[in-house]
């Protein structure tokens, strides 16, 4: 309706775009996707040239993992603004569909353990499809936990979801008992798990999942979510159906995870039920919280410090515990907001800046007066 | 409206509320309409009796005293609460059964008393939450930066800046709403209703905390909002000068019920509004 | 047996309901759902196992000592890390409390070691006969001292002045303040006594099951923190309620052969009846003024 009217304004045409000079989107893309790749064939090439050893390999391998847990939390935390207690439920589900999955897949198609290690393109295929599942699966629980949940408020909210995965916990234990055939692989766990996940794969997932993760949220979709957690009612007033967005960040935050879960499951190559308890989700929580609520790159750094400081301090583990209660204690107390706060890392934003800032002259001429308005408004802002 | 295209259209209602449309809107259906409308909160009755019918392009003001029940209206025509009793329209069609953004979806659209603004968002995102409605990409061309994305996105991000010019807030197109001053705050609330492509706008005292000179800004503005975009406004506003300034039909309404309704020179001289204000008079 | 299996209940059901009290009175006065209550449990447990396993003195010691380093260690964590948050987001204190919650869970493992400590039997009478029917003694003491627990506490909260101060907090922090009424100390209060029945919970829990453990508090606290949401959190009759649905639904699906599911029970009792009733059985819905 409104398009097709002149609108009005009062200040008379302003320069263009009133704002600082930016890179093309393609070109933010094709840095970032290049950036990516290096980090990919350089740690590529440390593993096979033997500058990282398969120990440190399997660390970069969580590192990853619980970078995308972090992430994908994230979602549900940091831009919805809700508490799930649960994440580990949704991993477990993801960890568990993807494994069963890949293992009875290979076993149809008669592939043995050792393909996976030499990576055939049929395992390749096997290994993304289990994935992909066991995000499905995960993202089904997030669908049949979301609706309940998210018509509840806040506190309740992070209940629902803690005792969900709780039930998920009881099951995987159980179900096999009930339905008695080896599914799961109860409290002994699940094995045969062929060791699917690769220092290639897991950064590879993570690329993706922090790409779609970064488009969701700058689009129409994401400033729903956004806004739902500035202002629920006002976000309803503005048309935003709360429901559906709601439940659209839970369910992409559980199928991310679910994602992450079926790395995991290929990085340890056994699952037992107790490890995706209550602590699993406390500690993938922490990640988000310290790195600061609505970061990516907060989760992202966060989860890659409490991943490998444990490693490089094994022989103080009895008191590592401790030291995450007692930090996550003194930030909530002295800075609330997380480490970074909602600040996101763009590299594109920083060659913009250098543009802009130190390098005047290089857009001599494009558009002086401009410019000139476009310092301003930045510095206004 | 786009949005109600594709949906199976229900059947227009025509109502029998009397009433004062301006002359310019004859002919053409109430854009909005209330029959009757009540609701109580545990036995007690908030408001009662409520009917208004509203031109396409008329201006309206809703004044009582503290606790009328002003905003449970406001809250009654945008489905946040449901009616005990009655019946609210918008366009001819009821909405009885639908949800606070399905009602802003079906052209009512809405600002708040308390600022309710999306404080962490940029200005210009705020604004664009609510052209939302009007957005059509699906999650999948947005996710995955498909050509659609990036025509969208540059348009509406065009439209948005736009719409900031009617109040002169381009410049604070990137600032965080939550860091905007007051004034300027209350203006974004009204851009970003109108982003929502309404049929009728309510606004719930725009004026409040704002200084003459600011008042009489927004007094133009507001009708320069009717005009450019042929909507009706229903305010709620304490502040008499632009009640009486702007609008074309005032009601008053006191304890829920509304006691008097007319044209700003019928109600100030009303002695039931007097009396409502002021207390009653002892007459000898 | 019908009887045993009732008592059974009723002495499960009342020890969640005391940890559950504890749970909603800290919700009704400042909103926190406190994770680390639970644990509180864990400690009183443990100081009880000290006094009579490792200093050999008496049990009502015990029980007095149990009782007070609850009630101290309830102040203290308000006073240390909740009474800075007072005006943070409520996420913020939230995830204090689960740090919390961590931080005395590794403390106590890193003090005691991780396996379970045994605890001595508070008292040798362990039947009684009651109209021909040999009960459990412990079982009929635990459901005697809740009762009169629950009664003191209403009593409490209804009739004194603290109590009015406790309510009046409640409702509106700031028009509490503006009326004379000094908030922290009020909160304060609030904690002890709610760790104080945590004491008291963490004693008979400690006599129904005889052993201590870092970790014996994440379970209890979570179910009694279930008990008290299923009630309807803030609600001291709903605490009690929902700590007796928790303890005879675990104790029916235990008698039925399924004890193994029990846990997934409860949870999915507690996500049944929020589904169906968002704010518990006796819980007040709250509604944001728009």
């Amino acid at each position: 309706m409104t398009e097709k009217r002149p609108i009005i304004s009062t200040g008379g045409p302003q320069p263009a775009a009133g704002r600082r000079r930016s890179l093309s989107m393609p070109v933010r893309y094709a840095i970032n996707a290049v950036l990516v790749l290096v980090i990919l064939v350089l740690g590529e090439l440390m593993i096979d040239g033997g500058a990282i050893n398969r120990y440190q390999s399997t660390v970069l391998e969580q590192v990853g993992i619980y970078i995308i847990l972090a992430v994908s939390l994230n979602i549900a935390t940091g831009y919805l603004g809700q508490l799930p207690l649960g994440h580990a439920g949704f991993m477990s589900m993801g960890a568990y569909g993807c494994s069963i999955f890949i293992i009875r897949m290979s076993e149809v198609l008669g592939i043995g353990a050792r393909d996976f290690v030499t990576g055939s393109p049929m395992t390749v295929l096997l290994v993304l499809g289990g994935l992909v599942v066991g995000g499905l699966c995960a993202a089904v629980a997030g669908i049949i936990i979301g609706i309940p949940a998210l018509r509840l408020k806040g506190d309740y909210l992070a209940i629902i979801t803690l005792a969900f995965a709780e039930i998920i916990r009881v099951v995987m234990l159980n179900i096999d008992s009930v339905l008695g055939f080896e599914l799961t692989g109860g409290a002994a766990g699940l094995t045969g798990i062929p060791s699917y996940t690769s220092f290639l794969l897991v950064f590879g997932c993570v690329a993706v999942v922090c790409f779609l993760i970064h488009t969701m949220m700058k689009s129409r979709h994401g400033r729903a979510i956004l806004a739902i957690r500035d202002n629920e009612i006002a976000a309803e007033a503005t048309g935003v159906n709360t429901t559906y967005y709601k439940t659209l960040a839970f369910v992409a935050s559980a199928f991310f995870a679910g994602v992450a879960g079926g790395l995991y499951a290929g990085c340890v190559g056994v699952l037992q039920p107790a490890v995706f308890g209550f602590m699993k989700s406390i500690e993938i929580l922490v990640m988000v919280v310290l790195g600061g609520m609505g970061s990516m790159l907060g989760s992202a750094l966060s989860a890659t410090v409490l991943t490998i400081l444990p490693e490089a301090l094994r022989a103080f583990s009895e008191y590592r515990m401790i030291a995450y209660a007692i930090v996550l204690i003194l930030v909530m107390i002295f800075r609330p907001q997380g480490l970074l706060g909602s600040y996101d890392f763009s590299l594109s934003r920083i060659i913009e800046r250098v543009m802009n800032r130190d390098f005047p002259w290089s857009r001599k001429g494009a558009a002086p007066a401009g410019a000139d308005d476009g310092k301003e408004a930045s510095r206004d802002a | 409206m786009p949005s109600d295209k594709k949906k199976r259209r229900p059947v227009l209602v025509q109502m029998e509320t009397p009433n004062l449309i301006p002359e310019r809107d004859l002919g053409s259906i109430p854009v909005l309409q209330a029959e009757h409308l009540g609701i109580d909160f545990g036995g007690l009755t908030a408001v009662d009796d409520f009917n208004i019918a509203m031109g396409r392009t008329e201006i309206s003001g809703l004044i009582g005293p503290n606790g009328a029940g002003k905003t449970t209206i406001f809250n009654l025509l945008t489905s946040v609460y449901k009616p005990t009793r009655g019946t609210v329209l918008v366009d001819g069609y009821d909405t009885a059964s639908k949800s606070v953004a399905e009602v802003n979806r079906m052209g009512v659209a809405r600002t708040f008393q308390n600022i309710r603004l999306f404080s962490q968002m940029t200005v210009e995102q705020n604004v664009l939450v609510g052209y939302g409605n009007a957005m059509r990409t699906n999650l999948i061309t947005d996710m995955l930066r498909l050509p659609g994305h990036w025509r969208q996105e540059a348009e509406y991000r065009e439209k948005a800046l736009e719409l900031l010019d009617i109040f002169d807030m381009r410049k604070y197109a990137d600032t965080q709403a939550g860091n905007l001053p007051y004034g300027a705050q209350r203006r974004l609330e009204i851009l970003r209703a109108l982003a929502t492509g309404p049929k009728v706008l309510l606004l719930d005292e725009p004026a409040a905390g704002m200084n003459p000179a600011e008042t009489e800004e927004l007094m133009e503005n507001i009708l320069k909002i009717r005009d450019e975009f042929q909507i009706a406004i229903l305010l709620i506003e304490h502040d008499m000068s632009l009640v009486m300034g702007v609008c074309e039909v005032v009601g008053v309404l006191d304890y829920g019920k509304i006691i008097a309704k007319g044209t700003p020179e019928q109600i100030q001289n009303d002695p039931r509004v007097i009396e409502a204000y002021l207390g009653k008079q002892e007459v000898k | 047996m019908f009887i045993t299996q009732v008592l059974n209940g009723l002495q499960l059901g009342s020890i969640y309901a005391l940890v559950a009290l504890g749970y909603t009175m800290v919700y009704g006065i400042i909103l926190l759902l406190n994770f680390a209550h639970g644990d509180i449990i864990m400690v009183g447990a443990y100081v009880s196992w000290l006094v009579m396993a490792q200093l050999g003195l008496n049990p009502v010691l015990a029980v007095i000592l149990s009782v007070a380093a609850c009630t101290l260690m309830g102040v203290l964590i308000d006073k240390v890390a909740y009474a800075p948050l007072r005006n943070a987001p409520r996420l913020s204190i939230l995830i204090t409390a689960i740090g919390v919650s961590y931080f005395l869970e590794n403390g106590a493992q890193l003090v005691f070691g991780a396996d379970a400590k045994v605890v001595p039997a508070y008292t040798d009478l362990q039947t009684i006969q009651v109209g021909g029917l040999a009960l459990s003694f412990p079982s009929v003491l635990t459901v005697i001292v809740t009762i009169v627990a629950t009664v003191a506490l209403t009593l409490v909260v209804q009739k004194t002045k603290l109590g009015k101060a406790m309510r009046a907090v409640s409702e509106d922090m700031g028009a509490a303040r503006l009326m004379g009424i000094n908030v922290n100390s009020t909160i304060s209060f609030t904690f002890a006594v709610g760790s104080a029945l945590a004491g008291i919970g963490a004693v008979l829990y400690a006599m129904a099951y005889t052993q201590a453990s870092p970790t014996m508090g994440m379970m209890l606290g979570t179910k009694a923190f279930v008990a008290a949401v299923l009630g309807g959190i803030g609600s001291i009759p709903g605490a009690v309620v929902g700590g007796l649905l928790v303890g005879f639904a675990e104790v029916v699906v235990t008698a039925l052969g399924l004890s193994v599911w029990k846990d997934a029970v409860v949870f999915l009792l507690l996500i049944i009846v929020l589904v169906v009733r968002p704010t518990g059985i006796f819980g007040r819905t709250m509604n944001e003024k728009v």
